[in-house]
This record gives structure tokens, C-alpha cells and sequence, in this order.
């Protein structure tokens, strides 16, 4: 169990509550951010600022129509940056374990690429590729920020016994498996949002990750597992319906919108809901598959182990 | 570790994506339009015309409401509701905004001067002015901001390059033109969703806008068969054949019904 984050430097790290914070509030603020996203992609404002990276040759250019949305997310994007540049250092001064102090540098390469892909949508007029890579991306560093935050906190650090998960697959497995089927579900939706693909593929992802969301949760939720890992299962379980309530809400409102002359208000609140939620159903499911690595034992590999802890537990 | 594996896979990807869609770019850069002969003009004594009306079949279209609400400045230039132009009903039952055009091959031979008049795009009240417009290949399109506000300028061609402009308020006009054939090709404002347009560039003369009549005319056409497109943004395009002799004046009316369009 060495190599999983943690394992042992963990010994040596204490908790730095400021800057668990502060990793808080950089996921938050990157929250917001895929929020100004996916704004400026259900009003059509990608281009209404031409120019990049100045808008309109300023700084500040006048806030009126969609340049409110497409220079908005400049700037909660220009904060998140500063934000990662600020976590990236601070873990570099203050944080002993190496591997969490690189992921702070990757989540600052992250965020640069990520602006650099933003930039280049609007520099070549909103290529299809380029718009669906930088939606994608940012999910992923949406998961990157969320998981300096648990890595940084208390819970994480703490020291407890260990949790034997005796199901196949081992539960750890089963939550990765939904983790990166959600992010192809968001991949995909983020295809279709951008005129990719139809809307098929993403019926069926829904479809996928459903089952599986319902699985997971449920061996989550086992009786025996820590409240660290049933409640983030339960989470799962209520963001899906939400998600599935959104996405057909979405779906309508886009139907319903297809002779309107501009992007209907119950279309752009869908829209950046679904996506949204999308996010944190990602994060969610990426927080317990980290939780299941640091908590869980699988039952194969340590049978004795594991039924000698399996009772100390309560 | 999980995530960095996948950070890194779609760092990657992204990058492999990247470098594909900037040679998509490059690769649908439109080439220069091809030289053409110098073709024969057409001779004056026996050109013909074709005129006629473009008939709307089924009572009062459904009109949609612009919301204009994003923008003070577009409001404020407005008394009352203002609605989308993309079915333009006149009061005699004729369609407004209908591009009507001559298709090219009975054309081939002949060559056409480019117009040295430019014709002329206004963006006012936060609505483009006129709603359609045609223009000859490379005729200069000279594009105004008369409207207190920022506007973009945003061509979405198929064969011609896209490009994306921003006007703000007192902005000198704008003056481009589009080397190739593109019938038609959508205009719009990213700052205001609302604003749309559409511009037929052909490479002769022999197109028209229809207007509040209703009415159209070509005239100036060497005698020869003919097929007439009229093309409305919501109800699609419709063709007639049509011959024409010397200095001959021929009618042909269009007919669009919401489901699509007749004759
Ligand atoms: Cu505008």
C-alpha cells in the first residue's frame, strides 16, 4: 500500500489549516469558474470579445450583452490562476510531502494550458476540438483542486485503522471505474454541447454511469465503511437524480428554444446546471475513490489483515 | 496515482487534438479565387428580364420576440416589442429579405466587372440594416455601426474565411468583401444573439433582395435558359427553370408555405 498517496509520508505531514483553506477556497472558486464557463457556451458569447488576450484592446472593455459572460469568465479565470499560483507556492514552502507538492505544480500547469486552450478558442474563432478540450480539461482541474483539498485536510492526515472491503470488484476499483465514466460522460456531453456528436452517446454515457453510480453508492453505504465514505456515496446518489432531473430539463429547453432568435433563459439556466452538477458528481466520485485508497483494504490481498481489523472495527 | 494519470492522458490528448485542429485550419484556408478568362460581355440590344413576387401561402407567420433586455443601449432605441425579421411578412402577403438569384452555369463564358459601388451593412438599433443582403464575389461590403453600443461583426462562411471583428461605438466603417460564390452566408453579433444576418455573394450581377413589395427584378440577362433560386433564411431555397429570348421580359413568381415551399 506504499505507493498510494499518503501511505507513509503521511507520518511526517501535519495539518496546515490554513492551507487546507485556502486549497478550500481555490475548488470553490474553481467551482464558480466551470459556472462562467459554461455560461459563456449557453449564450453563444465565446467571440463577443474578439481579441485575446486583452479584451477589446483593454483590460476592462464595456460590460454590456454577451460581453458580460465571455469577459466575466476572463476575469474569475485570471482569479483562479492567481489562486493556483498562490496554492502552488505555498505547498512548495510549507508542504513536506513531495507528491502533493508536485500535484500543486501540475494543477498550476493545468490552469496555464487551460488558458491558453481558452484563449486559442476564441484566437481560431471556437474550433470544435479546442472547445471541447477546454471544457474538458477544465473537469479535470476542477478534480485536481478538489483533491489538493482533501489532501491537505484533517481527515486525510489523521491516522485510523483500516477498513477491509471484501466485495468484488474491490471497492476502490469500482469508484475509479465511475470516476473516469463520468468524465467521459462530461467529455461527451461537452461534445454534443459544441455540435460534435449527437446527443446519443451522451443518452448512453447517462445510461452507464447511472448503473454505475447506483452500484457504487450502494457498497458505499456499507453499514461497516466510515461515515468519510458513506457520506460522500449518499452525495453521489442525490446529485445524480438531480443530474438526470437537469438533463432532461436541458434537453426540452434546447428543443423548445430552436426557433427562438437568441439563447432562451430556461436554456442557459439548464444548460450551466447540468454542467455543474456534472462537476460535482465528478469530484464527488473522485473524493471517495481517493478516500477508498487511503481507508480501504482490499480483502484478497490481506485476508488476515483485514478480518483482525474488520473486527476492532466497529 | 489515478488523477495524474489522467491529467496527463488528457494533457496529452489536448495537445494531439491541438496541433490536428491548427493544421485543419491551415489545410481550409480558402485558396485565392481562381483566375478567370476574360470572358464576353453581355450585349445591351437583346438582354432580358425577368421579374416577379415572392408569396408567402399561409396567413400570419408566428412572429418571435427579440429580448434586448442584455443591453441598455439597444433597448432604449426601441418603442414597444421588437421582433425577429427572419420571416418578413408584407402587408400584400409577399415575403421581405428573400435573396433571388440567377444560377451560374447558364452564365459560363461571360465576365462581369466587380461593382465599384459598394453595398452598405448597418448595425443599428442593435438589428442589422438591411436584414439580407447580396453582394457580387469581391464587391466591397462596407459595414456601419450606427448604434451607441459595442457590436462584433462575425461571418460564419463555408468557402469563404471567417473572420471576427469588433465595431465599437463612432468605429470607422468596416470594408470587406468575400472572394467566393456563397449563397448564403450567416452573419452575426456575438455581443448581441439576437443580431443576424445574411449575405448571397454571387459572381455576377444578377440577384436582388426582395423588399417591401414583395417584388423582384433581373434585368440585363443574355437571352438563355435560366434556373431561379429564391432563398428565404426560415423556409429554405426554391428553383424554377426559365427561358428567356431576346430582350424578352419574362414573370416568375415564388411561393413559400411554413412547411417548406411550393412551386
Ligand atoms: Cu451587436
Amino acid at each position: 500500500m506504499a505507493e498510494l498517496p499518503g501511505g507513509q509520508e503521511s507520518v511526517s505531514a501535519r495539518h496546515n489549516a490554513g492551507l487546507h483553506r485556502f486549497a478550500l477556497l481555490t475548488a470553490g472558486a474553481t467551482f464558480l469558474l466551470l459556472i462562467a464557463g459554461a455560461l459563456v457556451t449557453s449564450n453563444d458569447a465565446g467571440l463577443a470579445v474578439p481579441d485575446w488576450p486583452l479584451s477589446y484592446g483593454t483590460w476592462m472593455p464595456p460590460m454590456v450583452g454577451n460581453i458580460v459572460y465571455e469577459h466575466g469568465h476572463r476575469l474569475v479565470a485570471t482569479s483562479v490562476g492567481l489562486l493556483t499560483i498562490a496554492l502552488a507556492v505555498w505547498l512548495g514552502l510549507r508542504e513536506p510531502r513531495r507528491w502533493v507538492r508536485r500535484l500543486g505544480l501540475l494543477a498550476l500547469a493545468a490552469v496555464a494550458l487551460q488558458g491558453i486552450l481558452g484563449g486559442l478558442t476564441v484566437l481560431y474563432l471556437l474550433p470544435r476540438p479546442v472547445s471541447i478540450a477546454h471544457a474538458s480539461l477544465a473537469q479535470l482541474f476542477f478534480c485536481l483542486t478538489v483533491s489538493l483539498a482533501v489532501f491537505t485536510g484533517p481527515g486525510w492526515i489523521r491516522q485510523t485503522p483500516r477498513v477491509t472491503d471484501e466485495g468484488t470488484p474491490w471497492l476502490g476499483r469500482l469508484c475509479e471505474l465511475t470516476t473516469v465514466a463520468l468524465f467521459i460522460q462530461l467529455v461527451l456531453g461537452a461534445a454534443f454541447r459544441h455540435q460534435a456528436i449527437g446527443v446519443g452517446p451522451h443518452l448512453l454515457g447517462a445510461l452507464a454511469a447511472t448503473v454505475l453510480i447506483v452500484w457504487t453508492s450502494r457498497r458505499a453505504r456499507a453499514p461497516h465503511l466510515p461515515g468519510e465514505m458513506r457520506r460522500p456515496a449518499l452525495l453521489l446518489l442525490l446529485l445524480l437524480v438531480a443530474q438526470l432531473l437537469l438533463g432532461t430539463g436541458a434537453y426540452l429547453a434546447r428543443l423548445a428554444a430552436v426557433d427562438s432568435s437568441q439563447p432562451t433563459p430556461s436554456f442557459v439556466f439548464f444548460t450551466a446546471a447540468h454542467l455543474a452538477v456534472g462537476a460535482l458528481l465528478l469530484a464527488t466520485s473522485a473524493v471517495l475513490t481517493l478516500r477508498c485508497h487511503r481507508r480501504l483494504l482490499r480483502a484478497a490481498e490481506f485476508p488476515s489483515v483485514s478480518s483482525a481489523i474488520q473486527r476492532a472495527t466497529p | 496515482m489515478l488523477l495524474r494519470k489522467l491529467l496527463t492522458g488528457t494533457t496529452v490528448l489536448c495537445l494531439v487534438i491541438l496541433v490536428g485542429c491548427s493544421r485543419g485550419e491551415e489545410a481550409a484556408q480558402p485558396q485565392p479565387p481562381p483566375a478567370r478568362p476574360e470572358g464576353k460581355s453581355v450585349d445591351s440590344a437583346t438582354a432580358a428580364t425577368i421579374q416577379g413576387r415572392v408569396l408567402y401561402q399561409d396567413g400570419q407567420p408566428r412572429r418571435n420576440r427579440i429580448r434586448m433586455a442584455a443591453d441598455a443601449v439597444c433597448v432604449q432605441q426601441h418603442q414597444g416589442p421588437v421582433y425577429s425579421q427572419e420571416v418578413a411578412l408584407n402587408d400584400n402577403g409577399t415575403l421581405r429579405y428573400v435573396f433571388v438569384y440567377v444560377k451560374g452555369q447558364a452564365l459560363a463564358g461571360y465576365s462581369f466587372p466587380t461593382p465599384t459601388e459598394p453595398v452598405v451593412l448597418d448595425q443599428r438599433g442593435c438589428l442589422y440594416t438591411p436584414h439580407v443582403i447580396g453582394a457580387q464575389t469581391n464587391q466591397e461590403i462596407k459595414i456601419l455601426n450606427s448604434d451607441p453600443t459595442t457590436h462584433n461583426i462575425h461571418p460564419v462562411p463555408q468557402n469563404n474565411r471567417e473572420w471576427n471583428t469588433s465595431m465599437p461605438p463612432n468605429a470607422n466603417p468596416l470594408v470587406r468583401s468575400f472572394p467566393r460564390e456563397e449563397v448564403m452566408i450567416p452573419v452575426k453579433c456575438n455581443v448581441h444573439p439576437w443580431m443576424k444576418t445574411y449575405v448571397g455573394v454571387v459572381s455576377h450581377p444578377f440577384f436582388t433582395v426582395t423588399g417591401e413589395e414583395g417584388t423582384f427584378e433581373i434585368s440585363g440577362l443574355p437571352p438563355g435558359d435560366y434556373t431561379i433560386v429564391a432563398w428565404q433564411e426560415k423556409f429554405g431555397t426554391v428553383e424554377q427553370t426559365v427561358t428567356v429570348g431576346a430582350s424578352e421580359t419574362k414573370v416568375v413568381d415564388f411561393s413559400f408555405t411554413p412547411g417548406g415551399s411550393t412551386d
